[in-house]
């Protein structure tokens, strides 16, 4: 595996080496395995220590199949996800039993996508935040108290609203309720999952502003799973670009969006609706679908769509290279052809 | 030029149980013949309430309390107020889909799952077919179902004749929405309204969904009313801007002005708010304080005033109107009133 260099000698705090999770189609009463839908097909990335990753895709690309797989939450079908432990060791979470898994879940939290559904109702915040801690084993509800006060202080709520339920707040603090519940057991790495994009444009700044100074205070490695560019452009150091269940470019964000070695990341770009007025353009609108995961074209997965395309890319997939320093792209006519 | 339709302080509330929710409360704008029109504001601005009273599509406990919306028919010399037409009267009946018609933010909850998307598209035009006929002559399905296959190709659905058939959950997204678009244009509308059309569906196929729309704006000439809360998406789309806040209009203007010169203090917050594909990166975005109050607790005077940096004291007292910024922009804000007004 060519896993990108992360430029820094210190071992990366996270490393995914081939990761695949496939789900079988059935059919029948016998539940015969008929395809497997390939969501997430050989992905290779690493996160140093207090950085941020960006995973970015249009829906069914893998993404989320991706960072579920990372916190266990589904099982990968192969490959390794290395993680450096706060004690040093390094471990294969892909490999670890449930029961050897259940110490390192405190070191790897989520934040989810819907702030509505992802707390429970019937909870006042501090059950719904204090419930990490109690499963963490800190049984005495006054020291629970005191640690959610100190964690609602953190994220710009009053400690006072503990003893209130969901129902009462707004989109915008409820995620803020959804980072702390997240923030508690202090993890080092935190899973997000479209933390924003539920959220109204005012509320949505004001969320980002939380995640990177919360970022800077604790020391927090990020994946921020997103699909909304400007908001990935604004956080993250490092953006891996996914299409079909594959990466197909990885690299520093000042590279990405200066000058991206794919032509899928470049028609992304180019999709985005520019706030401007007088930016006003339709070229480069990439047409058709994105094909299933289930049943890929040959070649280049994006050979389809592409209009560089040549015979070589119907034919022959290409391997993720590294095409500048740190910069990785799964192209044949990167380097040839600016896209 | 005479307005296509005119929204004159339009008032709209729902009596819950916890209260009265004022959802529009005092909106007032024109959309003029072949225009596109950007309407955009964040959850609960009343933007999409205003919509379905356009629509006449208010439901219990809602109700349009006061207001006009005049709307010029094709074939009337006078306007029509939508407010006082009864709803499920044949003249609203006519009007809704025959010459207002609504593309929605979900085409897998409007499509029925249980009929193909052509028989539904084809049900429209036997509704409305005397669009299709002169001499009033009733359409026969066949001749519906061409015109569908017609439409089906005009919004770039390949092998039309074969999707005709198809039923909505075996549609991607984009073909969905495009579907939907089709059906919206069956029965050649004066005027379309797109309630945040794109906002379900991935980026590339919204850049395409985008450059649909304002091909057929283009060919069809038809005034589109474009409800969106992504800046973006009005900058690329709309000529002249409607900002919404809390049921109320804080500014309109051309597109340009309103991005380029924005005048009331909201629509400048929203702008700064916005990460960008050029600023900088990993710093503090400047954000708007204070969250959105609830809609039973609506601030007095400008709805605007606790969250504002210019607030005054009279902005507390008082609702500011819609006055003359420049040419042809307006704004509700006392930083642009000359003289004091009678509260």
């Amino acid at each position: 595996m060519n896993a990108p260099s992360t430029g820094t000698a210190a071992p990366p705090l996270l490393d995914v080496r081939g990761l695949q999770k496939y789900f079988p189609i059935t059919r029948g009463l016998r539940q015969r395995v008929v395809a497997q839908v390939r969501a997430v097909d050989g992905v290779d990335f690493t996160i140093s220590e207090g950085e941020t990753l960006g995973l970015v895709g249009e829906s069914g690309c893998g993404k989320t199949t991706a960072s579920r797989c990372i916190l266990r939450a589904i099982d990968p079908t192969g490959g390794a996800i290395v993680y450096r432990t706060r004690d040093g060791r390094t471990v294969d979470l892909a490999a670890l039993s449930p029961a050897a898994l259940r110490p390192l879940r405190a070191e790897i939290q989520m934040i989810f996508q819907d702030p509505f559904s992802s707390l429970n109702p019937r909870m006042t915040l501090l059950d719904n935040v204090g419930e990490p801690l109690l499963v963490n084993g800190m049984k005495n509800r006054r020291e629970r108290a005191e640690r959610v006060a100190e964690l609602l202080r953190l994220v710009g709520l009053r400690p006072e609203f503990m003893h209130r339920f969901p129902h009462a707040f707004s989109g915008g603090q409820r995620q803020r309720i959804g980072i702390a519940r997240a923030l508690a057991t202090s993890p080092r790495l935190v899973v997000a999952d479209e933390p924003v994009s539920a959220l109204d444009v005012s509320v949505q700044a004001q969320v980002l502003n939380l995640l990177l100074e919360l970022q800077s205070r604790l020391k927090l490695t990020f994946l921020f799973v997103a699909h909304d560019l400007s908001v990935v452009r604004h956080i993250c150091d490092r953006i891996a670009v996914m299409y079909v269940g594959q990466l197909v470019e990885l690299a520093p964000t000042d590279a990405i969006f200066g000058r991206p070695q794919h032509p899928y990341t470049a028609a992304l770009m180019r999709a985005v609706p520019v706030p401007d007025p007088r930016v006003r353009s339709s070229d480069g609108i990439l047409g058709g679908e994105v094909p299933s995961p289930a049943a890929p074209p040959s070649g280049c997965y994006f050979h389809p769509r592409c209009r560089h395309a040549q015979e070589r890319c119907r034919v022959e997939a290409p391997a993720l290279r590294e095409i500048a320093p740190d910069h990785m792209t799964r192209c044949h006519r990167a380097g040839e052809v600016a896209f | 030029m005479t307005p296509l339709l005119s929204v004159r302080d339009l008032r709209v509330s729902f009596a819950l149980d916890e209260g009265l929710v004022r959802a529009v409360d005092g909106t007032s704008f024109d959309v003029m013949p072949g225009q596109v029109l950007g309407v955009v504001g964040e959850s609960g601005c009343g933007k999409s309430v205003t919509m379905r009273a356009i629509l006449q599509l208010i439901e219990r406990p809602g109700r349009i309390t006061s207001g006009e919306i005049r709307f010029r028919r094709r074939d009337g010399d006078n306007a029509v107020d939508i407010a006082r037409l009864p709803p499920r009267g044949p003249e609203m009946r006519d009007i809704r889909g025959g010459e207002i018609a609504l593309i929605p933010q979900e085409p897998m909850a409007a499509f029925s799952p249980v009929h193909t998307v052509g028989d539904q598209v084809i049900e429209a035009i036997l509704l409305h077919g005397h669009r299709w006929q002169e001499g009033g002559r009733r359409l026969r399905r066949a001749e519906a179902r061409d015109i569908t296959v017609g439409l089906f190709r005009d919004v770039g659905i390949s092998m039309p004749e074969q999707r005709i058939d198809a039923f909505s959950w075996q549609l991607s997204g984009g073909l969905r929405q495009r579907a939907m678009i089709a059906m919206a244009l069956s029965c050649k509308p004066r005027l379309l309204i797109a309630d945040e059309p794109t906002t379900a569906i991935d980026v590339t196929t919204q850049a395409q969904v985008l450059a649909l729309l304002r091909d057929l704006q283009a060919r069809y000439n038809t005034a589109i009313i474009f409800i969106t809360h992504d800046l973006g998406v009005i900058a690329q789309m709309a000529s002249y801007v409607v900002v919404m806040y809390l049921g109320r209009v804080m500014e309109q203007g051309p597109v340009d002005d309103i991005f380029h010169n924005p005048r009331h203090p909201y629509t400048k917050a929203l702008l700064r708010s916005i990460p960008s594909l050029h600023g900088a990166t990993r710093v503090a975005l400047p954000v708007i304080s204070g969250a959105l109050p609830h809609p039973f607790n609506r601030p007095p005077g400008c709805p605007f005033h606790p969250r504002c940096p210019d607030a005054m004291a009279r902005c507390a007292a008082a609702i500011p109107s819609l006055q003359p910024v420049a040419a042809h922009q307006l704004a509700s804000c006392f930083l642009h009133h000359d003289q004091a007004e009678p509260a």
